[in-house]
């Protein structure tokens, strides 16, 4: 299937306005939060910085810490893989559901998996995988991909939740109650979890001096899971490695106060050991990472803890909605990793922006947001994967641009153009600039020809 | 080449030059004059309940009062307990109404207390319960996460966890919801 670009997919996810002004609004609001909570904070500015230079020493030291955590982690009596891919981590996966003959299973949000499409994967095998968060449950229930990478259901209304639930819960139809649609998933959910015989989680963080993991939650459903299942599998993208428990301390005080505004997330659960009866794994994903490792502009996107501050403060993130980016990570930091996945497919993305820099301005780990998606739009561009109307016009644009009389005749060209053939600039399909936005009046003169005749005077 | 091998030896050739870990310094932290005072206005600004206790006994009291009440309540306080072990699993503890267990350290910056293993006896304990009290000594209390991790060894036993309240959802409109899968409330009783 031929995805939408993400230009295409934001005209259709705009056509309903009062609903994109809803969904601008509310992510504003989360990015406030965040503001609110960072401004408490007096050694922020400390804190990122730490951030920062922990993940790059991390990623300087890579190969070596991994090979630390795993010495450490099977020491603590928990089986380690490797997956070199998507395939393999599914692959992996589904051996030990095979080996240990499990029928149910429950996942907390994993963005690894859905990166590597676990769930679609499973399910062609016949094995049905319960999301756990709730918003990836509603998702999940309505065949969608999670749109935000922290608030997996942002894009829908309570109507839409309560008209989801009402099909697969029979809830009450019409009732739109958060408080009442939550305790019936509560309710639903407690059920998966109790008789689940497997439980799979994501990875915040991964300590290589202890081989322990920490994983966050505001609902407790990753425990939930891990702690009631007799076996647990925590899949992690290498980049989660940092060296020191002592580390914990400066990324969860970032994470929840970049994320939502909170002080910290309700649990920072910090598994090292499975517990009585439990088998404990950890699978190990490149996917894609060692590849980014090595391109030098790009290599720090891998310092990403996934808070999602760059999404809710991004102004086209805000009104496109998460799935016009047709990628697990959407958002601005997903428009820098997923063009390394392929290029060709997510080479719309680096152009979603409006390259404003507040991504960078957020990122609790001081990625350089927009500076990358500034350098992947020249590799892209190099690399041949743009529409041919955008390589005609840029190349028509730069030509005019480095010739100054061109440039002077053709303004004027255009100015008296514009006034004798008005309407030949407002027909939306001979002019895509009027397709979303009002044409300015004509001005009379050029900056030029005004500045000659008001310097004299 | 299998994928560990293929993994470890990619990284080693596009890893960058190495650079220096920084050096975190506890004077560049915020301390809180009162951190006590900081820690019950954080954990009841984000759901929880924080009350003073004079006497431990007074806990055995209300622990009491909630079993005449014919509630189930499981108790981890004093590290033993005949009713609980690690062995129990998800439909024997579903049931539970109430759970005492003992923290070690609280912070006061987020207002999150430390349990470890030994101290809810089973992992599941603290999330499954419908209602959670947590004991703390009040000299326990730290400024800043900084403070907690130069304290603990949080990975001494094979599990342990910070919690700062009561399980919580926004997932449907960003409209708070408290009680999504754990705890539907988080009461800290202070040790004076």
């Amino acid at each position: 299937m031929k995805l939408q670009t993400h230009a295409a997919a934001a005209s259709t996810f705009i056509a309903d306005e009062p609903r994109t002004d809803w969904h601008d609004e509310t992510l504003w609001f989360v990015r406030s939060k965040r503001d609110k909570a960072a401004h408490g904070i007096a050694e922020w500015e400390a804190l990122r910085e730490w951030a920062s230079k922990i993940k790059e020493h991390t990623l300087s030291n890579l190969d070596n810490y991994l090979i630390e955590f795993e010495e450490k982690a099977k020491a603590n009596g928990v089986t380690v893989h490797w997956a070199a891919n998507g395939a393999e981590h599914n692959q992996i996966v589904f051996d030990i559901i095979r080996k240990n003959n499990i029928q149910k299973i429950v996942k907390s949000k994993s963005m690894l998996t859905e990166e590597c499409g676990l769930n679609e994967y499973l399910h062609v095998k016949g094995i049905e995988t319960v999301d756990t968060d709730l918003g990836e449950r509603i998702v999940q229930f309505r065949n969608e991909m999670p749109s935000h990478i922290v608030l997996p259901a942002i894009h829908l209304k309570k109507e839409d939740v309560s008209e989801t639930f009402h099909r697969h819960l029979g809830t009450e139809k019409g009732n739109n109650d958060p408080q009442y649609l939550t305790e019936a998933a509560r309710q639903h959910l407690r059920s998966k979890f109790i008789e689940a015989g497997l439980a799979i989680t994501g990875v915040n963080f991964a300590i290589a001096e202890t081989g322990g993991f920490v994983v966050c939650t505001n609902e407790g459903n990753a425990d939930m899971g891990a702690h009631a299942a007799p076996i647990h599998i925590a899949c992690m993208g290498f980049e989660k490695i940092i060296p020191k428990a002592e580390h914990l301390a400066v990324f969860l005080r970032l994470l929840a106060r970049s994320a939502t505004g909170q002080p910290i997330t309700t649990y920072s659960s910090h598994f090292s050991k499975p517990g009585a009866g439990q088998q404990m794994h950890i699978v190990i994903v490149d996917n894609g990472r060692s590849k980014q490792l090595g391109r030098t502009d790009f290599r720090n996107s891998l310092k990403c803890i996934r808070c999602a501050a760059c999404f809710n403060t991004c102004p086209v993130y805000r009104r496109s909605g998460g799935h016009s980016y047709h990628t697990a990570v959407s958002g601005p930091i997903g428009s820098i990793l997923n063009p390394n996945l392929d290029m060709k497919a997510n080479a719309d993305l680096p152009f979603a922006s409006t390259l404003c820099g507040s991504c960078s301005n957020v990122c609790p780990v001081k990625i350089d947001i927009h500076q990358q998606l500034w350098k992947w739009r020249q590799v892209i561009v190099s690399e041949g994967y743009v529409s041919a109307g955008k390589k005609i016009g840029m190349k028509g644009m730069a030509f005019v641009l480095s010739k100054p009389a061109l440039y002077r005749f053709s303004g004027k060209a255009v100015r008296s153009f514009m006034s004798l053939f008005p309407f030949l600039f407002r027909t939306k399909k001979l002019n895509p600039w009027y397709r979303q936005r009002q044409m300015p009046e004509a001005p009379k003169q050029s900056f030029t020809d005004w500045y000659k005749q008001n310097k004299k005077a | 080449m299998n994928a560990r091998a293929q993994i470890l030896n990619t990284i080693s050739a596009n890893k960058p030059a190495l650079a220096d870990l920084p050096a975190i310094s506890l004077q560049q932290v915020t301390n809180y004059d009162d951190v006590f005072a900081k820690f019950k206005a954080t954990l009841e600004s984000i759901g929880g309940q924080v009350l003073e206790l004079d006497d431990i006994n007074e806990l055995q009291l209300l622990i009491n009062e909630e079993k005449n009440a014919g509630h189930y309540v499981l108790t981890a306080i004093n590290g033993v307990n005949d009713e609980l072990n690690n062995a129990q699993d998800a439909i024997t503890l579903e049931p539970v109404h109430k759970a005492f267990i003992k923290a070690s350290i609280g912070v006061a910056e987020n207002g999150a207390v430390w349990i470890k293993e030994s101290q809810m006896i089973n992992r599941l304990l603290p999330f499954i319960c419908q209602h959670l009290v947590v004991v703390l000594e009040k000299e326990k209390i730290v400024s800043t996460m900084h403070h907690a991790y130069q304290q603990l060894d949080v990975f001494e036993e094979g599990f342990g966890v910070f919690i700062a309240g009561p399980s919580k959802t926004a997932d449907i409109e960003q409209s708070l919801v408290i009680g999504a899968h754990g705890a539907r409330s988080m009461t800290v009783y202070i040790l004076n």
